[in-house]
């Protein structure tokens, strides 16, 4: 399959990148890894007239510590972020994501920005910036700015970036040592969509009790979701797995899948709820707090 | 538009269209090692290897972009006549058979031995998980990994002792 032609702009600066995106404004898409917009081009679900490629753009491939926020630049790649030591000892919720994002292959290219600004229904990346409480960092003709999460993912495939605006970094919390995390999907086989996953991410105060959680769902609605009702739930709380099995239920409730080949909408829901509850559990036995 | 790329060490002049895909730009050129499969970036036949330790199915990409970049295609591997060692692996343990998936799998595998010289098993299965097989299961692929890790490791001029 080949996709629809179009003009291909290659800059080589951010200023360069973001004057080709002023000028072609809607009929331009920016190209990074491309693993999501080249299938979708080949399909001709995607058309756009003009791609502009930001492969060649310095300095965006960086992961940096800054004001206590992980910083990653719009090039840094799943594997970058799967590959790191500093990651997998510290972020355990997104490493968990990292390695099960699509396969091993489409990882090399494959970018975490892009994928949150595909924003596509079954994304894993959104799920996990949900529970974790990214950032992402826009510029475009008015400036720079910098959105939390739950702002910049609007609808399935639609984002909040404007005409003319590029997302350039995504910024995740760094975790204390008292918080933990998990991504738990539930999938076919490798590089399927997911049937349903969740992120999950627990900050514990010095007592034991759960100062602070953050709850993604994905795959199991028309984007992913944050299951705020679980969050309160477990606010303040010491974790017991009465109160796990509570906040889970309401992934449950808020999920609202469409029913295909990977399960009945009831089995998705109810996927949902179990992939909440089982992340909860790891995270916490990563936090050496068991539950049962 | 005329692009040049890098394949397998030496220049390639090539005029193709800013949507032309890596795959057929490569194939075009005369190098049909690299197979199309499912042209979904599914099956990762079409993998090619970008810069020494990066694999890509060479389906996701434009040819445009593969330009500043070394791709590395199966017709890359052999040393003259002197099979690489993943190649010799795959035909010592029989690692295919229709051989269709092969290319992608030995380039997937190399790029995998890059990072991880001394896979597992499982990390094996792991690694290679982007590419599908459809007829011999993977035992006998995993199986030539193997072999070919340990041939990799071996000092130069070691002979191979079983």
């Amino acid at each position: 399959m080949i996709p629809a032609a179009f003009e291909y702009k290659r800059p080589m600066s951010l200023e360069e990148a973001l004057s080709h995106l002023a000028q072609y404004g809607a009929d331009a898409r920016v190209l990074a890894g491309g693993q999501s917009l080249i299938p979708a081009m080949r399909y001709r679900l995607a058309q756009p007239a003009v791609l502009v490629d930001i492969n060649k753009l310095p300095n965006l491939g960086y992961m940096k510590e800054e004001n206590g926020m992980l910083c990653l630049g719009a090039l840094v790649r799943d594997t970058d972020v799967e590959f790191s030591p500093e990651i997998r000892s510290r972020y355990h919720l997104i490493s968990d994501v990292s390695m099960v994002v699509a396969d091993p292959i489409v990882r090399f290219r494959a970018t975490v920005v892009g994928s949150l600004c595909h924003n596509d229904p079954s994304g894993d990346w959104a799920a996990a910036a949900i529970a974790a409480r990214a950032q992402m960092a826009i510029q475009g003709p008015g400036g720079a700015r910098v959105e939390p999460i739950d702002r910049f993912l609007v609808d399935s495939f639609a984002t909040s970036i404007g005409e003319g605006e590029m997302a350039v970094e995504v910024r995740f919390p760094v975790p204390n040592a008292l918080t933990s995390g998990a991504y738990e999907k539930i999938e076919r086989k490798v590089g399927d969509y997911a049937t349903a996953a969740a992120a999950v991410q627990v900050e514990l105060n010095p007592d034991g009790t759960i100062k602070e959680a953050g709850i993604g769902i994905t795959a199991v609605a028309h984007m992913a979701l944050r299951v705020e009702e679980a969050e309160k739930i477990l606010r303040g709380q010491k974790p017991t797995l009465e109160l796990i099995r509570a906040a889970a239920e309401e992934a449950r409730k808020i999920a609202n899948p469409n029913p295909d080949a990977r399960g009945s909408a009831e089995y998705k829901k109810d996927m949902a709820r179990v992939l909440v509850g089982r992340g909860l559990i790891k995270a916490l036995k990563r936090l050496n707090v068991v539950v049962a | 538009m005329e692009i040049t790329l890098k394949i397998n060490g030496s220049e390639k002049k090539l005029s193709v269209e800013p949507r032309t895909l890596l795959v057929h730009a490569i194939r075009d050129a005369g190098l049909t090692g690299t197979h199309i499969g499912c042209d979904s970036s599914s099956c990762g036949v079409c993998t090619v290897v970008l810069d020494g330790k990066t694999a890509v199915k060479s389906c996701t990409m434009f040819a445009v972009q593969a330009e500043g970049h070394e791709i590395t295609t199966i017709e890359g591997m052999a040393q003259g006549d002197k099979l690489h060692p993943l190649q010799q692996a795959f035909h010592d343990q029989h690692g295919l058979q229709c051989g269709y998936c092969t290319p992608g799998m030995i380039m997937a595998a190399h790029v995998l031995l890059q990072h991880n010289p001394n896979p597992t098993e499982e990390e094996i299965r792991f690694g290679l998980s982007g590419n599908l097989c459809r007829c011999t299961g993977y035992q006998n692929i995993v199986k030539a990994v193997q072999q070919a890790a340990q041939m990799l490791q071996q000092p130069a001029g070691a002979a191979a002792d079983d």
